[in-house]
């Protein structure tokens, strides 16, 4: 299948030309295939929401391509906006960005932008508030009353109301506690699932990539460190944590058990294999 | 496109530029000033472009950022050439095309006036970019120390300035995001016409507000929690001292713009 995105040799500079010129991206290359879910984690400032921004047109690469549906998203300046409407782009901290008088109209706003009227946009916003968790009585209150975990959602479901092919999110966890992450990840978990949408997922945190993405990218100081499943991309541990990067928990274990001696593959990232695993040493009666 | 505003915009460095007192440096861009309105001729007008030219190299400022600082009073500028050189009466007359006249004169007064905001603008724009807005407020706070008496506040003044200073990049870095995260939902700032262009301004400036008094609500209870309570009794964590760089300093542009306005005086 073709990819739906593909990124040629990305580079993006901030600042030319004055003193503070650096940058944050450089000569990046990947592809992001159709359905899949693609996790990217990298240090602070390893330049994770300035990549992202240019899968949409909101930055335009100082150097090199985007390529959506095989076509230069740069090549009709005028049509950027096309872009933006198929590629669904949530900033960090997107509560911020609300404005309207009531949550039915602010997530309105994206599918009114895109010309939708009547009983569609209707239908765009009941099923993205549904697919967050907000309730109808809920559609009619101030964004501004609402808990911050709850504007969240309301900033997420003002994006998935515009149907994006490729739904990409920066850190759409992050100050959330527990209970809101693992609530927030399911619905983002069962938009990928039921609607067999792309999602590109930016996060600091292992366990949620570790458990919901098919292939992983690391970036680290402006470039790409390892790409791949997250199997592949845990096995090398060590090197993450010399990254200044994190392992999941449970891969975090393995290593440990592992320098102790015993003969366990370091590319677990789930509580399940690593239990295999250890179950099957078990029976093999080595000494545990 | 926000980030292009680089009004009070401060590139840290060494240089002595950099580390002269800021009242130095107020002090001396009102010399600079003062000079700038006094000076009459070819001579003066040198002479002053030159003393700006050595500040500017001293103080390893590019001069594309000093040139970027005057896009903004790009449009008085122009202004005001345009007004001067067409409507000076005087002096023999260059060209004569109906009713367009343009006399010697006129020539004269819109290169100079041009001239003299070009450098009032970068001679102002050399101190912000070589002092940092805090100790730019301080030296301004520690000039005008005299009008206390008159009970003028100026603490809370200066407070005032160094906050206002300090949120200026901030907000604009907070615009700029909240602009592209309403882009990113379709948002149109371009094009339309003036009405529409007006309303799409509503995404962004609600949220720009809330969080601003947002901003302002915390800043208001963290100095609170450290027990601000004004200017009286406060001590100060750097004591501004003139070294002899700042007397060296005031002395050579003191100097200069005296002899600014002697030479004016001939007409120079
Ligand atoms: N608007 C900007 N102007 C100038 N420099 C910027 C700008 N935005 C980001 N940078 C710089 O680019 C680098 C990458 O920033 P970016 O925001 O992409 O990092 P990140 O990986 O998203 O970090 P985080 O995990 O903290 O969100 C940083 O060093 C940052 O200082
Ligand atoms: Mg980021």
């Amino acid at each position: 299948m073709e990819p739906i995105l593909q990124i040629k040799h990305l580079t993006h500079t901030y600042g030319v030309g004055t003193p503070f010129q650096r940058s944050a991206v450089e000569d990046m290359s990947f592809e992001v295939r159709e359905g899949e879910f693609l996790g990217i984690m990298g240090h602070t400032g390893s330049g994770k929401s300035t990549l992202i921004q240019h899968l949409n047109g909101l930055l335009k690469p100082t150097s090199g391509q985007v390529l959506l549906a095989g076509k230069d998203i740069w090549a009709e300046p005028k049509k950027i906006r096309e872009v933006r409407f198929r590629v669904g782009l949530v900033f960090q901290y997107p509560e911020y960005q609300l404005f309207e008088e009531t949550v039915y109209k602010d997530i309105a706003f994206g599918p009114a932008n895109m010309g939708r009227t009547g009983a569609e946009l209707d239908r765009c916003v009941r099923e993205a508030a549904r697919l967050v968790g907000i309730r109808d009585e809920q559609l009619d209150k101030s964004p501004f009353e609402l808990s911050g975990g709850q504007k969240r959602r309301v900033a997420l479901a003002g994006v998935l109301a515009m149907e994006p092919d490729v739904l990409v999110l920066d850190e759409p966890t992050a100050g959330l506690d527990p209970a809101g992450r693992e609530n927030l990840m399911a619905n983002i978990r069962d938009y990928h699932r039921n609607k067999q949408k792309t999602i590109v997922l930016v996060s600091h945190s292992m366990d949620e990539i570790a458990q919901n993405a098919d292939r992983i990218l690391v970036l680290k100081g402006a470039h790409i460190l390892m790409s791949g499943t997250p199997a592949e991309v845990f096995a090398r541990g060590e090197e993450l944590l010399s990254a200044g990067l994190d392992v999941p928990e449970v891969t975090r274990i393995a290593m440990a058990l592992r320098d102790r001696g015993l003969p366990i593959d370091p590319a677990v990232y789930t509580v399940e294999a690593l239990e295999r695993q250890l179950l099957a040493l078990r029976k093999g009666g080595a000494a545990c | 496109m926000l980030k292009d505003i680089t009004l009070g915009q401060y590139f840290p460095g060494n240089t002595v530029a950099h580390r002269l007192d800021p009242r130095t440096k107020i002090l001396l861009v009102l010399f600079y000033i003062v000079a700038l309105f006094c000076a009459q001729g070819v001579v003066t007008y040198t002479l002053l472009a030159l003393c700006l030219a050595i500040c500017v190299r001293i103080s390893h400022v590019g001069i594309r950022q000093l040139v970027r600082g005057l896009k903004p009073v790009l449009f008085i500028m122009i202004f005001t050439g345009v007004l001067n050189l067409f409507f000076t009466p005087g002096g023999r007359n260059l060209v004569e095309w109906g009713v367009i006249r343009i006399s010697e004169q006129g020539l004269h007064n819109a290169v100079f006036m041009v001239l003299r905001i070009m450098l009032l603008i970068m001679g102002t724009f050399l101190m912000t970019y070589t002092t940092s807005p805090i100790s730019l407020t301080d030296g301004l706070e520690r000039l005008l120390n005299w009008m206390k008496r008159f009970h003028v506040p100026v603490h809370e003044l200066a407070m005032m300035m160094s906050i206002a200073l300090r949120f200026i990049p901030t907000l604009i870095e907070e615009t700029d995001k909240i602009m592209s995260a309403q882009k990113a939902r379709g948002a149109d700032f371009e094009s339309g016409s003036l009405i529409q262009k007006a309303k799409a301004l509503i995404p962004i400036l609600v949220p720009l507000f809330i969080s601003a008094f947002r901003r302002a609500d915390e800043l208001a209870t963290a100095m609170e929690c450290r027990c601000y309570h004004g200017g009286e009794g406060r001590t100060r964590l750097h004591v501004l001292r003139y070294e002899g760089r700042d007397i060296t300093a005031l002395c050579l542009g003191g100097a200069i713009m005296v002899g600014v306005i002697v030479m004016s005086r001939f007409g120079l």
